[in-house]
């Protein structure tokens, strides 16, 4: 058995699954080069008030209750791959049959979902989760699938045996109603694409010509009469009429791409509107992926800005304000830094102004998706309208996580990541995370990395560590406050600091020089000696680390023995 | 299966039993029914109120939670040095525990551990660092496992921003739950600053961590959390460790004059407060020794 999943008026499909809130009202879409724009797509309501496809845009524009919306090829190539994913969410076994069509084989499947009817109303709700108003068609043969589901509306069940008494009252027009894929074609494909078309109508117009108006009187003809008058062409409609058809499907492998994407009449100034719209798209992808069993791992948000003029385009293109190169050295490192690289680029006449948010584990939460990216967004501000907003989702296999009574308390990483966002946003994003040593002896030889919460479980130390006594701990002082050293017999006797006034005064007890060197084969070459004094405080006696820069010639207080 | 509200009327002092449409009850038969062989009742109505009898010889072994003589006491974990653990018992989790000090006073050497044991038993912990303070070279050496370690580096500005800083990032850590020790360093913060918190902070930041599995940990220079916290450490002035102390006069650990080094600390630690116990503690001080990392 098979199933076709049609999407009716597909373009208009297309624009209301981005705009949903249009289905209510008489919405046509239009297409070509101004002034020579037509109406090439309406819906019913439009319909009713006298709009047609065809009529100029001028035309339409008389309709003060009527909506225009361009054609977008976009959201109709994503609206497609809507499609795709649902009928592959059901079975691998996907014939790409048309842009608005998708043929599913249904063997074996009945074990596992259940009976036919209740496959078709799965499909029909998840094409509707999904964002599009199909119509679901099961039947023995895929033709007469694809048929029943351009004829009939909602969920269509045909038995085998009975594909002729079923598709006997539809219109001829069926056997022709077939819709290219989405993407324009070129050269060749297009010109038999319109022989085809003036062929097909051709023979429509034959049909009509000799009173044949549904498919039943089609069947009924005699066929050798019919293929000396239409050739094989006139056998192929009528066997399709009959219901006797019989071909294998074509199988798709359906790119495991998940992209949704708006072209924005009017650009976006602020952040907020822009939220509604990142909060609709998340959903739908998040729906997609979820149609897929899968989860993502990274998302990659692209917003086509409004150019700006007066800016030179050289520096737009790295997103630096031409003011100083001190900005520029800021830019490359939180560039480097920043665990969400900002990208700015120029394609076309629009700047373009990509973020990259990437997650320690697979997620699908377009809630928490939503909000960090709306805290990117806060603390990295495109910086001009935006016109249109892309939004790809890297999909990844969902993770398999075995919970236990007697594990450790352990943040949710969902709820983990999105703490770590809004810290981030208070302190900044390189002043947030884990800690990674450097193997070297150099000051401050470590580096911040991502925080994860699930980390692979080391060998079990403790009993070892309960018995290792404690490590006295140094606090650093960052940066290293600048001392004035008097010395006797070449070591400290008496220590001033200005940036800390209890660091005055002579020295009780000292420990050294610890000397140590390094990368003197580079630029940053480094030598010190490492004293640990004792200074009295006002009530007490505080332990230091003194260092002295060998290369410089500095005094500095490191930090204090805690 | 039955289902009832019990509740007491507030006007009359009277106990009574509220069934729920189409439930049934099988009251419990008293001693005196069994004895006397009367079969229990079975009712089967839309509303019944029990007998007074009947409902205080029911609740008579029922005691309010606010009368309990014991409390449930809080889950104690090792703070990582077992001087400090005999005298405190341990670090309880779901409350706020402060560690008091001057500079120098083996505050930090204190943290570390707890970190280390924290890590080690396998939880992920917070250090919110208000002065940017860590040296992550002491804390590998203390046996703190780094990837486990969130390091929340606050005081990149002044010290109000930082300290403004550091509470909201507690906020949002104490709100995302599922840390195992959340350690605040205010250690370097002046003690006038530090008491710019005002007390309504701490109130939230103990319920926030009641009745959760997170130890919450402060380290400053004065108690500052006022009744807040659940036990409050004070830490002493130290005393440099016995070989280093020696150097000069021992001749035993003779070195070279330029290269004294320091080996240890002698930290003195006091506890001044501990709601673990129902009896009020009375100040009781130890005396532990610390080590320096490259000691071994």
């Amino acid at each position: 058995m098979f199933a076709c999943i049609f999407v009716p008026n597909f373009p208009m499909a297309a624009v209301f699954r981005a705009e949903p809130e249009l289905r209510a009202r008489a919405v046509a879409i239009f297409e070509g080069k101004p002034p020579l724009e037509k109406v090439f797509a309406v819906n019913e309501s439009a319909g009713r008030v006298g709009i047609m496809p065809g009529m100029t845009k001028a035309q339409a524009e008389f309709c003060s209750e009527l909506t225009l919306r361009p054609r977008s090829l976009l959201q109709e190539s994503v609206a497609h791959a809507v499609l795709l994913d649902c009928a592959q969410s059901f079975s691998p076994c996907v014939e790409d049959a048309a842009a608005d069509t998708a043929l599913v084989d249904l063997k074996g499947m009945e074990l596992l979902l259940g009976s036919l009817p209740e496959i078709g109303r799965s499909l029909f709700r998840r094409a509707a989760d999904l964002g599009l108003d199909a119509n679901i068609a099961v039947a023995s043969n895929p033709d007469v699938a694809v048929l029943a589901a351009r004829g009939f509306c909602g969920v269509t069940v045909i038995p085998a045996g009975q594909e002729a008494e079923s598709l006997g009252s539809l219109p001829v027009e069926v056997l022709f109603a077939g819709r290219g894929s989405g993407e324009e074609r070129e050269g060749k494909q297009k010109q038999k694409e319109d022989e085809r078309r003036k062929k097909s109508e051709c023979s429509l117009a034959t049909l009509e010509r000799w009173g044949i108006r549904d498919l039943r009187a089609l069947a009924a003809l005699p066929e050798i009469a019919l293929s000396e008058r239409l050739g094989q062409e006139g056998l192929r409609l009528q066997q399709l009429a009959r219901g006797a058809a019989s071909r294998t499907l074509v199988l798709v492998k359906a790119p495991a791409v998940f992209e949704e994407a708006i072209e924005l009449e009017y650009p976006i100034v602020l952040l907020e509107p822009l939220a509604f719209l990142l909060n609709r798209l998340l959903e739908q992808v998040c729906a997609r992926l979820a149609a897929r069993a899968l989860n993502t791992q990274e998302l990659r948000l692209t917003l086509a800005l409004q150019n700006l003029t007066g800016i030179d385009p050289q520096l737009e293109i790295f997103g630096i304000p031409s003011e100083s190169d001190a900005s520029q050295d800021t830019f490359q490192t939180r560039a480097v830094q920043s665990q969400w690289p900002a990208q700015h680029f120029i394609s076309g006449r629009q700047s373009n102004f990509c973020r990259t948010l990437r997650l320690p584990l697979p997620m699908l939460d377009p809630k928490l998706f939503l909000k960090l990216l709306q805290l990117d967004l806060n603390a990295h501000p495109p910086g001009a309208p935006i016109m249109k907003i892309h939004l790809a989702a890297e999909p990844a296999r969902p993770r398999l996580a075995q919970g236990g009574l007697f594990l450790p308390p352990s943040p949710e990483p969902e709820k983990l990541e999105l703490t770590l966002a809004r810290i981030a946003g208070l302190v900044g994003e390189p002043r947030i995370g884990s800690l990674e040593l450097q193997d070297t002896y150099r000051a401050e030889g470590f580096r911040m990395r991502r925080f994860v919460s699930e980390v692979a479980p080391k060998i079990n130390r403790q009993k070892a560590a309960e018995e290792k006594s404690a490590v006295a701990a140094l606090r650093l002082f960052r940066p290293p406050l600048r001392a004035t050293v008097t010395l006797e017999n070449g070591e400290p006797a008496r220590v001033v600091c200005s940036k800390k006034k209890e660091v005055h005064g002579n020295v009780l007890w000292k420990a050294g020089p610890w000397r140590s060197s390094g990368d003197w084969w580079q630029r940053e070459a480094w030598a010190r000696d490492e004293w640990d004094i004792a200074l009295q405080n006002a009530d007490s006696v505080a332990l230091y680390r003194l260092v002295h820069d060998l290369l410089g010639g500095s005094w500095f207080l490191e930090g204090t023995y805690d | 299966m039955s289902s009832a509200v019990v509740s007491t009327s507030a006007a009359q002092g009277r106990p009574f039993v509220f069934i729920e449409e189409g439930t049934e009850v099988c009251p419990q038969p008293s001693g005196a029914e069994l004895f006397e062989g009367r079969p229990p009742q079975r009712a089967f109505s839309t509303s019944v109120f029990s007998t007074p009898t009947s409902k205080d010889a029911r609740l008579a072994g029922v005691t309010p939670a606010s009368q309990l003589a014991v409390r449930p006491a809080p889950e104690m974990v090792s703070s990582g040095i077992a001087a400090m653990d005999a005298l405190t018992g341990g670090l309880p989790r779901g409350c706020l525990t402060e560690i008091c000090g001057p500079a120098s006073s083996g505050r930090t050497t204190l943290l570390l551990a707890a970190l280390a044991a924290a890590t080690q038993r396998g939880e992920c912990c917070v250090l919110v660092d208000a002065s940017d303070a860590l040296d992550p070279q002491s804390a590998a050496a203390a046996g703190v496992e780094l990837d486990r370690l969130l390091w929340v580096r606050c005081g990149e500005n002044s010290s109000e921003k930082s300290l403004e800083q550091l509470l909201r990032a507690t906020d949002l850590l104490l709100e995302s739950g599922g840390f195992g020790l959340i350690t605040l360093d205010l250690g370097d913060l002046p003690p006038q600053a530090a008491r710019r918190i005002p007390l309504t902070t701490w109130f939230r930041f103990r319920r926030a961590v009641e009745h959760t599995p997170t130890v919450l940990l402060a380290v400053e220079r004065q108690s500052i959390a006022g009744s807040c916290s659940s036990l409050l450490i004070k830490l002493g002035l130290i005393k440099l460790g016995d070989r280093a102390g020696k150097h000069s006069a021992d001749s035993k650990f003779q070195t070279p004059t330029h290269a004294q080094l320091l080996t240890g600390l002698e930290i003195t630690a006091e506890l001044v407060r501990s709601r673990m116990d129902r009896k009020p503690v009375r100040s009781a001080e130890i005396t532990f020794a610390s080590k320096t990392a490259w000691a071994g």
